[in-house]
């Protein structure tokens, strides 16, 4: 009898050894098939220069540039790309999804709770292929007629043409992506808030609003804090809607250009690992495009080490989220 | 929410009626107030409007034929065929994926919550899989194409013709999947077996039962509940990805088997599934049609409905739970089977 616990207690354990293994092997590999880009290009692969698109060009051609070697490679669009609709996207979602939580938790009659709540669910789980689909073929064109004027276009002709699948549409998509999720765990960390600790709050006539700011939100921060690093996570590694919808030209869109700033297209990294899925093989080509991904990767590691430490806090409070 | 109701009760001193009370609050607290209810109903006109878009273009360009017709190579709409192809897809990725992580899951649950010795290495297993979870989707379809596409694995996918393993089929395909559900089965599969009363497993060592046989015979079957709405979401997560199939499926237009072989030449050739086909046209993709485009978007739509129905319903099965406990630990006694 025991020596089949013992046995089954190994093989299970060698399992999860195995994903564990896995893992590892995911990150080593990963970053050896990345490391040529990295030490070609040193520090400055995540510096400006020149055009992505002209690069991975003659990456794919196999004829260097002149006066480079064929790994010449300079990210900063798709860096800065990926950091605008990342951090615009959250930010956008945390005071969405914040004041969503308290409407559902405090406000919301609780029929229209009950009606929201799978409603939110759903939204968390529809394919970003879909968001996609409805950006490139209905925001996308009415942003293109409606709030693009020719005006707007000509001022920054001589750098980059403007139209409906810019910055702006990505990161209005990415929020809808992302809020839902940020939504279902804040309201459940709000309800999880010790009763008694609000009606301290109210006993001591504080009203309704400031007892939520001050104590309810107060305690749910940590989960909060979860719920934002698991939407950027998401946002940071969403690559097929962002490929759809933001733009076709790898460009830094530039935040002096006032609020065509906001039209101006981008493409953030994963968005340029999906469209260059074909280029995997050519070797130097191979190489960059690992290159973006062991970059993704080394972010969405440390971001789950911040997911970590905010749960930590989470314990002392005692709330489960 | 029985919470939250008894408190909404006690908050307000009782003599107010709460409309008299907002209006009693300072200026910037009703601000934030009617800004609360701004967006909870802004939140729900966009999904109703995302909802009734997709529904009204669905109605208006499914036709019952492209369930059962091949996708064809042509620009004009009325012969480029249906997605019976891409539905076959969708439906083999997501059974492969979902075969492998769903016993691997559930084993690595069982084994982080009732082994987990050393307890280092259980710690490091766990933020393996925090991690896994949080890769993105596109990074791990790289890796898999870098693994899958080292020669002693070329069985699974096939061979290009100057020799060189494409990494590419269905099994492939597949594997890489099951990476993206499997911390999703693990955590809901952990949390049931977390919340799961000592007593159960003690009434289990108390009859001489091992802890493997508690296992499998207590624990696991009362937690099934918890263990299907996990494999559901992690159904949910692989029927949605795009990256992995397009990198690792192939995202052909239609299946195309590696080998005569019946069953084993479809598994190891590429294919595609509803969102590579939905994605290949929409016109960023190169087959831009928007109307086949719109009614795959609404089969996946309404597949993505159906499986959270399903994870509503199986999580509604609880309160049931703990009489069928008390039935599970009554079974063990021999005399009361």
């Amino acid at each position: 009898m025991l020596v089949t616990d013992e046995r089954v207690e190994r093989t299970l354990g060698a399992l999860a050894v195995a994903v564990l293994v896995l893992v590892c092997l995911l990150v080593v590999a990963v970053l050896v098939k990345a490391w040529p880009s990295f030490s070609y290009n040193g520090l400055r692969w995540f510096g400006a220069g020149g055009e992505v698109d002209t690069q991975l060009r003659a990456m794919r051609e196999g004829t260097p540039l002149p006066g480079h070697g064929l790994l010449y490679f300079r990210a900063w669009p798709l860096v800065w790309g990926t950091a605008l609709t990342t951090v615009l996207a959250v930010a956008l979602a945390l005071i969405t999804s914040t004041l969503a939580a308290i409407f559902l938790t405090e406000f919301a009659p609780a029929r229209v709770r009950s009606v929201l709540d799978p409603i939110i669910r759903l939204l968390a789980g529809v394919p970003s292929v879909v968001y996609g689909l409805i950006g490139i073929l209905a925001i996308a064109p009415w942003i293109n007629a409606h709030l693009l004027d020719n005006g707007r276009k000509q001022s920054v002709a001589y750098v980059v043409q403007l139209n409906g699948a810019n910055l702006m549409t990505a990161t209005l998509i990415l929020t809808v992506m992302i809020t839902p999720i940020m939504v279902a765990i804040s309201a459940n960390a709000l309800e999880a808030v010790p009763p008694a600790w609000r009606e301290g709050s109210a006993a001591l006539g504080v009203n309704r609003w400031r007892t939520i700011w001050r104590v309810s939100l107060r305690t749910a921060r940590p989960a909060i804090a979860a719920a934002t690093v698991l939407a950027t996570a998401r946002a940071l590694g969403e690559a097929v809607m962002l490929a759809m919808v933001s733009g076709g030209r790898a460009f830094a869109a530039n935040p002096l250009d006032g609020l065509t700033f906001l039209f101006e297209p981008v493409r953030p990294m994963a968005a340029q690992i999906f469209q260059e899925s074909e280029g995997l093989t050519i070797g130097p080509l191979g190489h960059t495009i690992y290159a973006l991904g062991a970059v993704l990767l080394v972010s969405a590691v440390m971001l789950s080490l911040a997911g970590w430490a905010a749960k930590q806090s989470m314990k002392r409070y005692g709330i489960r989220a | 929410m029985a919470v939250g109701a008894a408190t909404r009760g006690a908050m307000p001193p009782l003599s107010h009626p709460r409309r008299a009370s907002v209006r009693s609050w300072p200026f910037v607290d009703r601000a934030a107030y009617v800004l609360c209810w701004v967006t909870g109903i802004g939140l729900s006109l966009i999904t109703a409007g995302i909802v009734l878009f997709m529904l009204l273009k669905g109605v208006s360009y499914l036709q019952l034929g492209q369930f059962i017709h091949s996708p064809s190579p042509s620009l004009h709409q009325t012969q480029s065929g249906g997605f019976s192809d891409p539905i076959v897809g969708t439906l083999l990725v997501t059974a492969i994926g979902i075969v492998i992580a769903a016993p691997l899951g559930v084993a690595i649950a069982a084994w982080l919550s009732e082994y987990g010795r050393p307890a280092g290495l259980a710690r490091a297993v766990e933020s393996a899989l925090e991690m896994l979870a949080g890769v993105p989707s596109v990074v791990l379809a790289i890796f898999g194409l870098l693994i899958f596409a080292q020669g002693f694995l070329a069985f699974m996918s096939q061979r290009a013709f100057n020799g060189t393993v494409t990494g590419q089929s269905f099994i492939t395909a597949g594997i890489v999947m099951s990476l993206l559900a499997l911390p999703l089965v693990v955590a809901a599969a952990r949390e049931a077996l977390a919340q799961l009363p000592d007593r159960l497993r003690e009434a289990s060592y108390a009859l001489g039962k091992t802890r493997a046989t508690t296992i499998w015979r207590v624990l696991l079957p009362s937690i099934r509940p918890s263990i299907a709405s996990g494999v559901v979401l992690g159904m949910g997560r692989i029927i949605g990805d795009t990256a992995i199939i397009t990198l690792i499926l192939g995202a052909t237009l239609k299946n195309e088997p590696a080998t005569g072989t019946p069953i084993l030449g479809t598994l190891t050739g590429t294919g595609s599934t509803l969102t590579s086909y939905v994605f290949n046209n929409s016109p960023a993709g190169e087959g831009n049609s928007h109307e086949k485009a719109y009614a795959a978007a609404f089969v996946l739509l309404m597949i993505v409905l159906a499986l959270n129905a399903l994870v509503t319903l199986l999580a509604s099965g609880r309160p049931q739970r703990e009489r069928k406990l008390r039935q599970r630990a009554l079974a063990l006694v021999p005399w009361t089977r």
